[in-house]
């Protein structure tokens, strides 16, 4: 217990404590600008009321630990599923984190088929291989942002608007890691498997379901949690030029624009804990699966 | 009836690596064939070839009667690999019944064929370990009952106890003996073991390197019923004189 402690808790513990230092002397410094103009002309300000005031500021430049979890805490309410007007909700960051969520859950699920497609195009396909690699490596030269407008006016005359332009976009940064993995993973059998498969006869789809698609797994997977992080990147994009008014990225702008930091770096926190419950969870998915599968998990010896 | 019949048969691989030069044999019905010859000479390639892994640039070869490629498309062969090559997610018993499940095996069969195949080559009670789990040999021995428990009438064979040790060898030579004499199968067998080759075949093809060719086809007068004994017996002695020597000339 106490050597998992100081293996696994303490070098954490230790980068949080360090930064939560840096910040809080940062935030002296960095806010002080605004504790000077408010103050008469003439007022001397010590350091301990030049400490109190860049701390507890209502629009600082940079906002405290305690001043975003406090926000967190206020904001992320479920309450406006109940309240019968529903009213709530525009404040509350379960509902905004819920909405960009599902356009992440979308542009993954989309990104995981699209990828695997082309992959299997690319690998079964000798003219896919030559024509489809290059443009999807193009595609991600094209910075997202200047895509996302397109895709909202190519789809909204189709009757497609909300979530769906949304789910595009995040696609579009999604699929991209799946294709590279699984195209990889799928090259990756052992030629001598693939001998012995032919020694048997087997084929071409036995193959692939038997040999393939089980040696392109352990590429699948570490490809889906990069490509879980850049749709998440993308549903929040998304929200930016779409004049979305619900969303975490939608949020971001209204409250850059009024230069409320504190809701800012609210929403940026709860963005980065979707982030992270999403990958976590998908890992321990991975794990299941790993075992399920039999594949050798790191830290099992040979007996 | 010929087995396996070879007419002259060359390959040579892209970058001009000569790897098989006019190869003339043939293998009739029942017979135990051993190679042997000098790394590089070629004995995996003609296995290849038989087995319609690699295509021949010259010559014919026929498996069963048939082309290659028509032998394999009715799964005349069973080959054991240089190398054990198990499918790393599937346990033991998982790879063994694959082959078996592609030719649409019944499940009581399979399991009578796992069940017997592994006590052959002594992994009973491994079936349910993963290939990682196992030491090399014994991964090289589930990967051999694998290929028996396929049971096709002709089984190739490249240095299959080749990561074996000499005691372990030894069992397994004489379940393979066994097992040759009773289902009268025809066996392709390669090794670098000049008393392995003696031991087992009735016929050895020494081959010799750059390029790879036959050298000599030794017929082996020991009778089909061999004790280990038999290895200190005067005609196994001059057997293993001969193939000792033709090696050593083929090296010049
Ligand atoms: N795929 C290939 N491409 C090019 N050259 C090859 C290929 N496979 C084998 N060779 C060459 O063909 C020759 C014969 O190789 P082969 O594997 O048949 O030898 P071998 O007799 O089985 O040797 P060993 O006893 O070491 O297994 C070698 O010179 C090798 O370099
Ligand atoms: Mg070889």
């Amino acid at each position: 217990m106490l050597a998992w402690l100081s293996r696994s808790v303490l070098p954490v513990a230790t980068i949080v404590a360090a930064i939560i230092v840096i910040w809080y002397a940062a935030a002296i410094p960095m806010n002080s600008m605004r504790t000077y103009m408010m103050a008469p002309d003439d007022a001397e300000i010590s350091f301990s009321e030049l400490v109190s005031d860049t701390w507890s500021q209502k629009k600082p430049q940079l906002p405290l630990p305690h001043q975003i979890v406090r926000e967190v805490k206020k904001q992320a309410t479920f309450s406006w599923i109940w309240k019968e007007k529903r009213r709530g909700y525009k404040r509350s960051l379960i509902y905004h984190t819920w909405v960009t969520l599902s356009s992440t859950l979308l542009g993954f699920g989309l990104g995981l088929v699209l990828g695997v497609s082309l992959s299997l195009a690319i690998v079964y396909s000798r003219v896919m291989d030559l024509s489809v690699m290059p443009w999807v490596i193009t595609s991600q030269t094209i910075p997202i942002i200047a895509i996302a407008p397109m895709i909202i006016v190519i789809m909204a005359p189709m009757g497609l608007t909300g979530l769906m332009p949304k789910g595009v976009i995040s696609m579009y940064l999604s699929y991209f890691p799946i294709v590279i993995g699984m195209t990889k993973g799928l090259r990756s059998s052992d030629p001598i498997l693939e001998d012995q498969m032919k020694t048997w006869s087997a084929t071409a789809f036995q193959t692939f379901l038997l040999l393939r698609l089980p040696s392109a797994l352990p590429y699948l997977f570490p490809a889906m949690k990069i490509s879980l992080a850049a749709a998440l990147v993308g549903a929040v994009v998304a929200e930016l030029p779409s004049g979305a008014r619900a969303g975490l990225g939608a949020r971001l702008l209204v409250f850059s624009y009024r230069s409320e930091t504190i809701p800012m770096w609210a929403n940026l926190v709860s963005a980065a804990i979707l982030a992270g419950l999403l990958v976590v969870s998908f890992g321990m998915l991975e794990r299941a699966l790993n075992r399920r599968l039999g594949f050798r998990t790191a830290g099992e010896v040979s007996s | 009836m010929s087995v396996v019949t070879a007419e002259g048969l060359s390959l040579t691989f892209p970058g001009d690596v000569q790897a098989l030069k006019d190869v003339n044999l043939s293998v009739e019905a029942g017979e135990f064939v051993s190679f042997i010859g000098p790394s590089g000479c070629g004995k995996t390639t003609f296995l290849r070839v038989v087995a319609d892994l690699e295509k021949p640039t010259g010559g014919e070869v026929r498996v069963t009667g048939l082309s290659p490629e028509e032998a394999r498309m009715q799964r005349a062969y069973g080959y054991v690999f240089q190398q054990p090559g198990l499918l790393p997610w599937r346990t033991v018993e998982g790879n063994i019944r694959l082959p078996l499940a592609l030719m649409g095996q019944d499940k009581h069969v399979m399991a009578e064929r796992v069940a017997s195949v592994l006590k052959m080559v002594e992994l009973d009670g491994f079936g349910t370990k993963y290939p990682w789990q196992l030491s090399g040999g014994m991964q090289q021995r589930a990967s051999i009952a694998r290929a028996l428990a396929f049971d096709a009438e002709l089984l190739l064979m490249d240095e299959p106890f080749g990561a074996l040790d000499e005691i372990v060898r030894d069992r397994l030579n004489d379940q393979l003996l066994d097992l040759w004499r009773t289902t009268q199968k025809t066996v392709l067998f390669v090794t670098h073991s000049i008393p392995e080759a003696v031991y087992l075949s009735t016929k050895i093809v020494v081959m010799s390197p750059r390029p790879g060719r036959v050298a000599k086809v030794i017929n082996n007068p020991l009778p089909p019923d061999r004790p280990l004994e038999v290895r200190e017996s005067t005609e196994f002695l001059a057997v293993a004189a001969e193939v000792r020597n033709t090696l050593r000339e083929g090296m010049d």
